[in-house]
């Protein structure tokens, strides 16, 4: 008896704690949540299917079967590897379960009739997700890996949106009606929060310099900065309205160049107003990080104030300065949504519209983007940080 | 060589260097010793204009210093500082050519001149050229530091409290590696230090600073012999100063002529050692004997007390 529990249960520690609580939420989700959810059209509340009444039985148990199997995986094998491959099939056969249900539920040639993922069906997404990443992350993958990592799966989940597989969801019926409109407003989503990165970069860094060498100009300026850091993004829209409004009425050119109280360069002045706290900040942390005795050599040694900042300062400052750019960027992904209010375009366009017209499909269809390019940015910053950290600690020591 | 003169620093009402005068002969070593602010490090980066004077000058080979750039004075004076301060995104080969870069040499030379400077300091080009500082130990950070200072054959070395984060082995080794290498290029060194043991045993001639002020400039046994202000003797030590003057003199300088069955030491032996091995083995005189075999005379125990004698 006891010899057969022994078996059953396999010793406490070596059930993975993560694994447990991923597979709990995945069960309840298969047992309780909805996969899919139909409507007889785009506004009205869904009523919830389940898997067995989307899905042929075959289909039904296998993706119970695989998801089985992945969550046997996440709780008992500690191989990264593994876990890694048992979390991307359970997202493949998710993907392909979610498309054959639409598909099903979906008659011919139907434009009125929508079939979206239920909650189940994003549960057990967010929960493989999370055994993915922590499988990457244990890993430890260098920067290029992580890259290409992260290319390999946008670009295969591009190509199956692309063919069409997922045309009967909710959310690409959406895409469907806004095709036209979809490319221009990511980029310019792309373009409003690259643009005041940009803005602010050319200003912070100098600012930073100068707040370094000068320390009494540190706590004026970087209070200042967060002082705009503390008003709300749609305040500062209303109160950047009147200057810029009064700008384009008296003078011709800034007119000329777009500058109106409402639409995008409220939101540009806005997001590069915000980006100014952490690359200013973190552009004085850098460069006080910088090792004292090497900035004294570069000097004794006969480089002028120009050549210590470029050859020595600036490159030994710049992991943490790319951090603050970092952080720059995924915030301004994020807060470029709320231009949209007044008129500034971009992703966040279809979620107002979405929020306005009760039609949640259409709010996913802005808010999935900005939520993978904010990701993307994430990744892609983290490992040029990484590649470009020649002072890693990391290093053997050469010593016999 | 150098000339200081009449050299103050005043920050504020408070003067840090008081009008210091002193000259270092080419070719030599001359170590600047004190406590922690007696003015010492602010009067070597004087020399290289880090800290521009308040008043005095400084005369390299009888010219001004602040006649040129300053830039481009200290590309002409090595500079080596506690610490080391190799630039840690740097290879140790691109740190080595930081001032043959910045004077513009050809890359030919340059390559050349790391090779060289890397043998000179025993560290393996195939192993090191190509590592980053920290992944090397702290004695060859060290080497590297000073490596990195003598890249442009600069006649005049500055070294800050060099070997003040190193542990007494690799500090020894350190200190003889840096008299070989004075020897060899003939480079005026001027050293700081609050050491005195490493001041005595550097030093052609040592300046004691207190509060700002130089009380002594002078050759190491004349400090122990002549201290011209209690504050020097207090430095030197009196207590045990006879063995520091025996210190300061080999036994190759004083061997006598004549032979001696007593225990066999080299001519660079200090009188302190032979004075102690005599002592261990209970002998009374020792044979100087070369690093050919070659007797080169003997010394006998009070001709060597007679030396721990002003």
């Amino acid at each position: 008896m006891e010899l057969r529990l022994a078996i059953a249960l396999p010793p406490r520690e070596r059930i993975d704690r993560l694994g447990l609580l991923l597979s709990a939420a995945g069960l309840a989700a298969l047992i309780w949540l909805p996969f899919v959810v139909f409507k007889s059209n785009r506004i009205v509340p869904g009523e919830p299917r389940e898997l067995q009444q989307v899905l042929p039985t075959w289909g039904a148990l296998g993706l119970q079967t695989v998801l089985l199997l992945t969550a046997v995986v996440a709780l008992f094998i500690s191989d990264a590897k593994r876990r890694l491959s048992a979390a991307l099939a359970g997202v493949i056969v998710l993907a392909l379960a979610v498309a054959a249900a639409a598909n099903a539920l979906t008659p011919a040639g139907d434009k009125v009739m929508r079939v979206a993922a239920g909650a189940g069906f994003w549960v057990l997404l967010i929960a493989l997700g999370l055994l993915a990443t922590d499988a990457i992350t244990r890993m430890r993958p260098g920067p290029l890996i992580r890259v290409l990592l992260l290319a390999a799966s946008v670009g295969i989940a591009w190509a199956a949106l692309a063919a069409g597989m997922f045309d009967n969801l909710s959310v690409m019926r959406e895409y469907a009606v806004n095709s036209g409109r979809f490319p221009l407003e990511l980029w310019r989503h792309v373009w409003l929060a690259g643009g005041s990165l940009l803005a602010a970069v050319v200003l912070a860094l100098p600012l930073g310099i100068l707040c370094h060498r000068v320390p009494r100009l540190r706590p004026p300026v970087l209070g200042t900065l967060n002082l705009i850091q503390t008003i709300p993004a749609i305040a500062l829209f209303g109160i950047l309205m009147a200057p810029l409004g009064a700008l384009a009425a008296n003078v011709p050119a800034a007119a000329a160049l777009g500058i109106r109280g409402i639409g995008a360069a409220p939101a540009v002045v806005a997001l590069f107003l915000y980006s100014l706290l952490p690359m200013v900040a973190n552009t004085v942390v850098g460069l006080r990080r910088v090792s004292q005795a090497a900035v004294e050599a570069a000097r004794g040694m006969g480089m002028t104030p120009g050549q210590v900042l470029s050859r020595v300062e600036l490159p030994l400052a710049l992991p943490v300065i790319l951090t603050g750019i970092r952080v720059v960027l995924v915030q301004n992904i994020g807060m470029v949504t709320i231009a949209a209010l007044i008129g500034g375009g971009g992703l966040g366009t279809f979620v107002f519209q979405g929020i306005g017209q009760t039609a949640i499909d259409l709010v996913l269809l802005g808010a999935i983007p900005i939520v993978v390019l904010a990701f993307s940015a994430s990744v892609l910053l983290d490992a040029l940080i990484e590649v470009l950290d020649r002072t890693p600690s990391m290093a053997p020591q050469l010593n016999p | 060589m150098i000339q200081i003169e009449g050299l103050s620093k005043q920050y504020g009402s408070t003067t840090v260097v008081d009008r210091v005068s002193f000259d270092i002969e080419r070719n030599s070593i001359a170590v600047i010793v004190g406590t922690s602010g007696s003015g010492k490090s602010t009067l070597l980066r004087m020399i290289n204009r880090l800290v521009e004077p308040t008043a005095g000058c400084v005369l390299l080979d009888g010219a001004d210093t602040r006649n040129e750039p300053a830039h481009l004075l200290r590309r002409r004076i090595g500079y080596a500082i506690q610490g080391n301060g190799l630039f840690p995104h740097r290879t140790v080969a691109e740190n080595i050519a930081t001032v043959p870069r910045l004077l513009g040499w050809p890359e030919a030379r340059i390559q050349a001149r790391i090779s060289e400077l890397m043998e000179i300091f025993q560290l393996d080009a195939a192993l090191y050229a190509d590592a980053f500082p920290h992944q090397l130990s702290g004695g060859q950070q060290q080497r590297v530091g000073v490596a990195r200072a003598l890249a442009a054959e600069p006649a005049v070395l500055l070294m800050d409290e060099p070997f003040g984060a190193l542990d007494p082995i690799i500090r020894a080794k350190a200190q003889e590696d840096l008299l070989a290498i004075q020897r060899r290029f003939g480079t005026t060194v001027v050293l700081v230090t609050h050491d005195m043991e490493e001041a005595f045993r550097l030093g052609h001639r040592v300046a004691v600073m207190s509060q700002g002020r130089l009380l002594q400039y002078d050759r190491p046994a004349a400090l122990l012999t002549h201290p011209t202000d209690p504050f020097v003797a207090r430095m030197t030590g009196v207590s045990d100063r006879a063995m520091k003057l025996l210190a300061l003199t080999t036994a190759g300088e004083v061997a006598l002529p004549g032979n001696s069955d007593g225990p066999r030491v080299a001519p660079s032996a200090t009188l302190r050692e032979v004075l102690s091995e005599l002592l261990w083995s209970g002998a009374t005189s020792a044979l100087v004997v070369g690093d050919d075999g070659e007797p080169r005379g003997q010394l006998t125990v009070a001709a060597i007390l007679a030396h721990g004698r002003p």
